[in-house]
């Protein structure tokens, strides 16, 4: 008997503030308008997408002590706008990017637990750690914190929203107006907890929602954000979208999985993805050397390299070869805001190979941030891009993708309608939803019915 | 009158032709605390979106100004500073920025106002969440700013310490110099949301293709707030939204938020029992708008009433007493508990607004009844009397209100600098 077919998750990420998206390209809409959030959700749930994916930043990225401006900036407040698409939306998940340092467990409990009531169970929380110092002068309390605790908080944040979220079973109100009892019981939502970064008790004033907890992604690819995933999350969000580095990140984090008594289903991979799809493969190849055009200007090279080297580098041609001064060592000062900063982990070692590459090639500064820099994950004709995401996932380099187009807000039709149907031809996609939240569509338990399983064992 | 025209006068008028502006408070069932027992409530889906849904519509049936939505970072209580423990009145309620934002597509006209804690949330996150607001409802936000001086409240966020104390103890030193430090702050927190709000310029966005930048950084600015209980940066993640600065109310009862009202506030709710009543506190926060310097800006004060109505007095009057029976005690608010005629409320609002008052708030005791009857009943008869409008006439709340859309602070310094 041969295997069943794996079956694909897609998710849509919003394009806004970041290096792909092209905003100079005549269709690019607005990026804040509801209007441009409403077509792409409604894009995405036309396709049969697993959910819309929301990414967030609490302070605007600068460059050499000023505020970037060669990419979108400005971005909406994530519960709000996850709110308002759950009225022009019926089934699609909806994923908010909510950071653990520079919030408190009782609001973000309350605010997931009312999206999910609000959206009859499409909630989901991509718990992100980033803590630093910059971002912390936007917020009143505790401004930050030391790098080494973040995961620490996030964890405790997580287990203590957890404890919040399920301080309700879900049978307390009875409302019978004969007896005029509302509530089965006083205490219901009491919750205490005592711990390194909470010393919090009371109770919890909002009733369990549809899926109980939103669903928890995670995003962080160091060795504890792996490990905070492995133990905690029903999902990554990862960068690895090559088939062999996928494959590496794939057996690396499900492995982590048994010493927490977890199985593969229960924490799904799901790489951001980008793509241009073209009538042919030739042609979509053409295209995705204009975007990349597009997304990387000489300005913007000169700003990237400057992520790696930690200087200004604004004298630089980005026509020209690359600096042979090396990176400023030690804190980063140049850019701010940024991950990709983190992503350079050892700049002298990064510089030193680009140096090498660019030298071998005979490529230029831009040459070469266009050549490193996002490639775009699939290239190629509608029936290319179905066949090797449907590879990818089969063997096991991901179980799905969050897909993040260049284009707002209209970077999605084209492949809601052309490659989905060719991913349901294949018997890899779903051609209609079956359930109606969230973890219906990732195939993940309600965690009241792991509560009453596990009742029943006991 | 169209569009969002300023009125060419500072203070919204209050003479007997200006159109009298009408919002409605919106909690759980109603304000009565036995509401969710009466054959109109629907007690079982006070969570779910289709209730908010539906009563938003029919306050927007009713043309109404706009709607508050009522919130707290704890359990509902009878009890003035305390949990209550009781079970027999409505427990549990979800975020009210999220519900506005949920029924904001869903309707066309209506401002969308809910409530905010000011005392235990951070301002930075606070005001891009209106600011979104407007954005999902083009212009029709606003906020009910509230502190909290409740001790469970506190202990659910773990960073301070609030005293225990009763209503009684209200005069006492120690616990208005509390309350007058929950308002000082209340009033820095809005400082900071509506320094954010103009963090942007309107045209900070230029998407200039020749020199590849997406916006002119000269038009972002920071805020750099310093005061006592936070300090915040700035800029915003988000762009000034589209009425610029959303609308920004308070409920306030005695001198401490009377000064919020004034230093920080479009809007002042507040809570007389008579017309006199009502002249005496208009005097008092005009007085106070003054102290504050603003005596140039629209500010407007709304009279809080708790509303039943019903065609006959007699009827209202019993249906307030039987519900009392339900809940064991007569119902007792801050504000003037009405029971009578739709006619009857708009003799007493008229009135009222001959004090000074330029709109209301009603709270309907029992919304399933008492909402319907505001705009089925009372509308119309207020619009018979010529004191109400019959169409909207603005597509912003700003407009609805007769507030011009003000110019940014920063632009000012940044075109002379
Ligand atoms: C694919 C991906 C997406 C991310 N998106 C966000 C985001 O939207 N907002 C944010 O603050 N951090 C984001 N992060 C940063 C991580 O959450 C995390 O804070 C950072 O990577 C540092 O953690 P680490 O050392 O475990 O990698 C993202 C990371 C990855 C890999």
């Amino acid at each position: 008997m041969s295997k069943p077919r794996k079956q694909i998750h897609l998710a849509a990420h919003f394009p806004g503030v970041n290096n792909t998206t092209v905003w100079s390209d005549p269709q690019a809409g607005s990026h804040i308008e509801f209007g441009s959030f409403a077509h792409f959700a409604r894009t995405a749930e036309r396709a049969k997408f697993d959910f819309l994916f929301l990414a967030e930043g609490l302070r605007l990225r600068e460059q050499g002590g000023r505020i970037y401006d060669l990419d979108v900036v400005g971005r909406p407040d994530t519960f709000t706008v996850l709110a308002a698409l759950a009225a022009v939306t019926e089934r699609i998940g909806l994923t908010g990017t909510i950071n653990s340092t520079f919030n408190e467990p009782y609001e973000v409990a309350r605010q997931f637990a009312s999206l999910d009531h609000l959206s009859g169970g499409r909630s989901a929380w991509n718990v992100v750690t980033s803590w630093d110092a910059f971002t912390g002068e936007n917020f009143r309390r505790d401004g930050f914190l030391p790098q080494e605790e973040r995961y620490s908080r996030a964890r405790e944040f997580l287990a203590t929203a957890g404890e919040l979220l399920d301080s309700w079973q879900g049978d307390e109100i009875v409302a019978d107006r004969a007896t005029g009892t509302f509530l089965r019981d006083a205490r219901a939502g009491s919750f205490v907890h005592k711990g390194h970064h909470f010393d919090i008790h009371g109770q919890f004033n909002v009733p369990r929602s549809p899926q109980g907890r939103p669903v928890i992604f995670q995003a962080g690819d160091s060795e504890e954000g792996r490990e905070f995933a492995a133990a905690d999350a029903d999902a990554i969000f990862s960068r690895y979208s090559t088939f062999e580095e996928g494959r590496a990140f794939y057996r690396d984090v499900k492995g982590r999985l048994p010493k927490y008594g977890r199985s593969p289903g229960q924490l799904l991979i799901l790489p951001a993805a980008t793509f241009v799809l073209g009538d042919t493969d030739a042609e979509a190849a053409e295209l995705a050397r204009e975007v990349r055009r597009q997304q990387v200007s000489g300005a913007t090279a000169i700003k990237h390299l400057e992520f790696v080297w930690n200087r200004d580098l604004s004298a630089y041609d980005p026509d020209g070869p690359l600096p042979d001064i090396d990176p400023d060592p030690g804190e980063h000062t140049v850019a701010r805001g940024r991950a990709q900063v983190r992503m350079y982990r050892d700049p002298l070692t990064t510089a030193r190979e680009w140096r090498e590459l660019a030298a071998a090639h005979k490529w230029s500064i831009r040459d070469l941030v266009i050549e490193t820099g996002n490639r775009q994950s699939f290239v190629g004709s509608p029936a290319t891009v179905a066949a090797t995401i449907d590879d990818f996932v089969q063997g096991d380099a991901a179980d799905g993708f969050i897909l993040v187009p260049h284009v707002t807000p209209g970077g999605l039709d084209a492949f809601a309608d052309t490659v989905v149907p060719l991913l349901q031809e294949r018997g890899a996609f779903r051609a209609d939803y079956d359930g109606t939240t969230l973890r219906d569509h990732l195939g993940l338990a309600h965690p009241d019915a792991d509560a009453a399983a596990e009742r029943a064992a006991s | 009158m169209s569009s969002d025209i300023p009125s060419p006068y500072p203070l919204p008028a209050s003479s007997p032709n200006a159109p009298l502006h009408l919002a409605v408070a919106l909690d759980g069932a109603g304000w009565h605390p036995a509401a969710w027992r009466e054959p109109t409530a629907r007690p079982r889906e006070l969570l779910t979106a289709r209730y908010w849904q539906d009563v938003v519509t029919e306050a927007e049936r009713g043309l109404l100004d706009f709607v508050t939505i009522e919130d707290s970072l704890g359990p509902q209580s009878s009890h003035f500073t305390e949990p209550d423990g009781r079970t027999d009145q409505v427990r549990g309620r979800l975020d009210a920025v999220l519900i506005a934002a949920r029924v904001a597509p869903l309707t066309r006209h209506i401002g969308l106002v809910p409530t905010v804690v000011a005392t235990h949330t951070e301002p930075f996150h606070l005001s891009k969440a209106i600011a979104t607001l407007d954005y999902v409802s083009t212009g029709r936000a606003g906020l009910r700013v509230q502190v909290s001086a409740r001790r469970n409240e506190a202990a659910h966020f773990g960073r301070r310490a609030i005293p225990p104390f009763g209503i009684e103890e209200l005069d006492t030193p120690a616990v208005r110099e509390l309350v007058t430090g929950l308002f000082d702050e209340a009033a820095d927190y809005v400082e900071v949301v509506r320094r954010l709000w103009d963090s942007w310029e309107d045209d900070a966005e230029i998407r200039d293709v020749a020199t590849g930048r997406f916006i002119d950084r000269d038009k972002l600015h920071y805020i750099d707030f310093e005061g006592r209980h936070f300090s915040v940066k700035g800029p915003s993640i988000t762009p000034r939204p589209p009425q610029g600065q959303p609308v920004v109310s308070a409920l306030a009862h005695s001198d401490v938020p009377f000064r919020l009202v004034a230093r920080s506030a479009d809007i002042g709710y507040v809570t007389p029992h008579d017309g006199d009543q009502a002249r005496a506190i208009v005097t008092g926060i005009r007085a106070a708008q003054e102290a504050a310097g603003r005596e140039r800006e629209p500010l407007h004060v709304f009279g809080d009433l708790v509303v039943l109505l019903d065609d006959d007095a007699g009827a209202a009057r019993a249906r307030l007493e039987r519900l009392d029976g339900l809940a064991g005690t007569p119902y007792i608010s801050d504000a003037k508990v009405f029971a009578g005629t739709p006619a009857g409320l708009a003799d007493l609002l008229l009135e009222w607004r001959r004090a000074g008052l330029t709109g209301f708030r009603l709270r309907p005791a029992v919304i399933g009844h008492d909402l319907p009857a505001i705009t089925r009943g009372l509308v119309p008869e207020l619009r018979r009397r010529g004191a109400f409008r019959d169409a909207y006439e603005a597509r912003t709340l700003r407009g609805l209100l007769g507030l011009a859309r003000p110019a940014n602070r920063y632009a000012a310094t940044s075109a002379t600098a």
